[in-house]
């Protein structure tokens, strides 16, 4: 069943078509910066975009910077929510059902489809923006500087950064949730990625508002960008584990949410 | 006629589903409720091996419901479902797989061919064995006469290649059971004639056939039993050569419709312009009445109700209508 799913995701264009999408503005935003050699300052603009310029290694994570606010959302966002709203639409959801797949075990397949999709999506997204970073940039020899100011070999770059690619599908896997249980309720699959976005939407909001912050805590994208504390030295664990913490409870009370209601419903569809 | 009966039930306990050895699909007192629409009232279905059986009703009736309880997609707000000897939904994973179903419209992943299609639905649940997968795609495709279309994607196909393709998903498994939702939408008529053979054959090799339809004509010519739902009731259930047999009257055809009166006298039922209806269920006694008598007769058979007249009898208007002191409103 989650390999009848996967063909399903990867053979259809539109996969193909989100991942490419997505690597198009941080390799345009490398063009640019190489072109023009003009950075931002350290401190503004997205995450390590100012410390690529001497270290073309630190790409990949302002890459993830770039696309993390919206684009990756959006694109997680379409492809978890088509996942059962898209059947429900063309028909096919009757068809799975009465084969019988098992509304459980479609479910599964479903969300492990939607994860294997983020990861393929934040894995090329880093890969991407390795390849630029390095023929745009450069590679320092002397290894790269912290935000704390201390010096990490190669080594210590790389176990990093597949953390920060880990924390980063993590983060996703929260809005996979949010839009695999839209995608339960209706049978329109636009209207389970706008819920999707919506909810992300507010999130970001109410966290730049003051008179939220007794919530803030508690918003699915509060911790999003915590991985930039993975570059630290030492590095600063607290937000990291609070961020893996908050999504591993949305994704729980979600994909139970998502199971209560897909598995009790009439498909009418 | 023995299964005829309305069946009104009462709410709360469900008898068990009243089975013979040969029944293929029973409910019991099957009901479905969408607020305060009765969608489906209360129906046992009794559905026995080796029948073709019509399902008939308008839209509206109750039949997709019904349809879709029996499939376990739609769950049922009372009532039990018994498939293949087992209950339902409760079973679906041993069932399903000995059950091929087109359900309303064919649907299939555009973007991928008939081919793909079909062996992406046979990987998605049991009862499929991997290795003939291959062989038992291009055996349905064969067919149902789409053996040779290719790598086409199915966004290419016509409407009747597609309820082609829908059919060829349904007997992938050489299901027991065929559960169809007027498997001849969208063919022409050769098309509906080639797809009438094959559930024939099919029928003849042992399958089941459960067909839901509001066309009677094709009913007519492919059904052995037929069931009528009547917003939400069973209202008849029953052989369909005992629906259609001989009323007891014959019918005479003449030119001169006044002199068979004038020889019958009192036989004569009704008169509608040259078809006189004369009681008497020997054609041949009559004909020799009339011809003796000097009356021409053109025509001569034995009354039969056509299914149409048995179930316009049976049913009331059309449930599309929505008239303004109408009792109970259309189901899905």
């Amino acid at each position: 069943m989650i390999a009848v799913e996967l063909v399903k995701l990867f053979r259809r264009p539109r996969t193909w078509v989100t991942i490419a999408l997505l690597n198009a503005l941080p390799v345009l935003v490398a063009v640019l910066l190489a072109l023009t050699d003009l950075g931002p300052r350290p401190g503004e603009g997205p995450a390590f975009l100012s410390a690529v310029l001497t270290n073309g290694n630190l790409y990949p994570l302002a890459a993830l910077a770039i696309v993390l606010p919206l684009f990756l959302p959006i694109a997680v966002a379409v492809v978890a929510g088509d996942s059962v709203a898209g059947e429900a639409q063309g028909g096919t959801l009757r068809y799975l059902l009465a084969r019988p797949a098992g509304r459980t075990r479609l479910l599964v397949a479903k969300l492990v489809a939607a994860f294997v999709f983020v990861l393929v999506a934040v894995v090329v997204v880093a890969a991407v923006g390795y390849v630029t970073g390095s023929v745009l940039f450069g590679v320092a020899p002397t290894g790269t500087t912290t935000f704390s100011g201390t010096t990490l070999s190669s080594q210590q770059i790389v176990v990093r950064t597949l953390l920060a690619i880990g924390y980063v599908t993590f983060s996703m896997l929260g809005v996979a949730a949010f839009a695999l249980f839209f995608s339960t309720l209706t049978d329109s699959p636009l209207g389970a990625t706008l819920g999707a976005l919506a909810v992300l939407i507010t999130s970001s909001l109410l966290f730049t508002l003051d008179a939220a912050s007794s919530i803030a805590p508690y918003l699915p994208t509060r911790y999003w960008l915590s991985y930039v504390d993975l570059f630290r030295d030492p590095i600063l664990w607290r937000d990291i584990v609070r961020g893996v913490g908050l999504q591993a409870v949305y994704l729980v009370v979600l994909l139970g949410a998502s199971w209560a209601n897909f598995t009790t419903k009439d498909v009418t569809s | 006629m023995t299964g005829a009966l309305t069946t009104t039930g009462t709410p709360g306990a469900a008898p068990p589903v009243r089975r013979s050895a040969t029944t293929v699909i029973g409910t019991s007192n099957l009901r479905k409720r969408y607020g305060a629409v009765h969608a489906v009232d209360g129906i046992d279905l009794d559905v026995r091996a080796g029948d073709v059986y019509g399902f008939l009703g308008a839209n509206g009736s109750g039949k997709t419901t019904t349809v879709r309880m029996l499939l376990g997609l739609v769950l049922a707000t009372e009532g039990e479902i018994e498939l293949l000897g087992e209950p339902m939904p409760r079973a679906g994973r041993r069932v399903l797989p000995r059950v091929g179903a087109l359900i309303e419209n064919p649907a299939h992943y555009g973007h991928l061919s008939g081919r793909v299609n079909l062996t992406l639905l046979d990987a998605a649940g049991p009862g499929g064995d991997r290795r003939t997968r291959a062989d038992r795609v291009s055996a349905v495709l064969e067919q149902v006469g789409l053996g040779a279309v290719g790598r086409r994607p199915v966004k290419a196909y016509s409407l009747g290649m597609r309820q082609r393709l829908g059919l060829a998903g349904a007997l992938l498994r050489r299901p027991e059971l065929l559960v169809l939702d007027e498997p001849t939408n969208g063919l022409d008529p050769q098309g509906i004639h080639e797809i009438r053979d094959l559930l024939l054959e099919l029928n003849r090799t042992g399958t089941t056939v459960f067909l839901s339809s509001h066309l009677l004509a094709e009913v007519e010519q492919l059904c052995t039993r037929v069931g009528v739902l009547d917003r939400g009731r069973l209202v008849l259930q029953d052989e369909l050569a005992t629906l259609t047999a001989p009323t007891g009257a014959t019918l005479v055809q003449t030119p001169r419709p006044d002199l068979v009166h004038r020889v019958l006298g009192g036989r004569v039922l009704r008169v509608d312009g040259e078809r006189v209806v004369v009681h008497g269920a020997d054609p041949a006694e009559v004909n020799a009445a009339l011809v003796g008598a000097g009356v021409p007769v053109t025509g001569l058979e034995l009354e039969r109700p056509s299914l149409e007249e048995v179930v316009l009898a049976a049913a009331s208007s059309s449930a599309d209508r929505v008239d303004g002191a109408a009792g109970r409103g259309a189901g899905r």
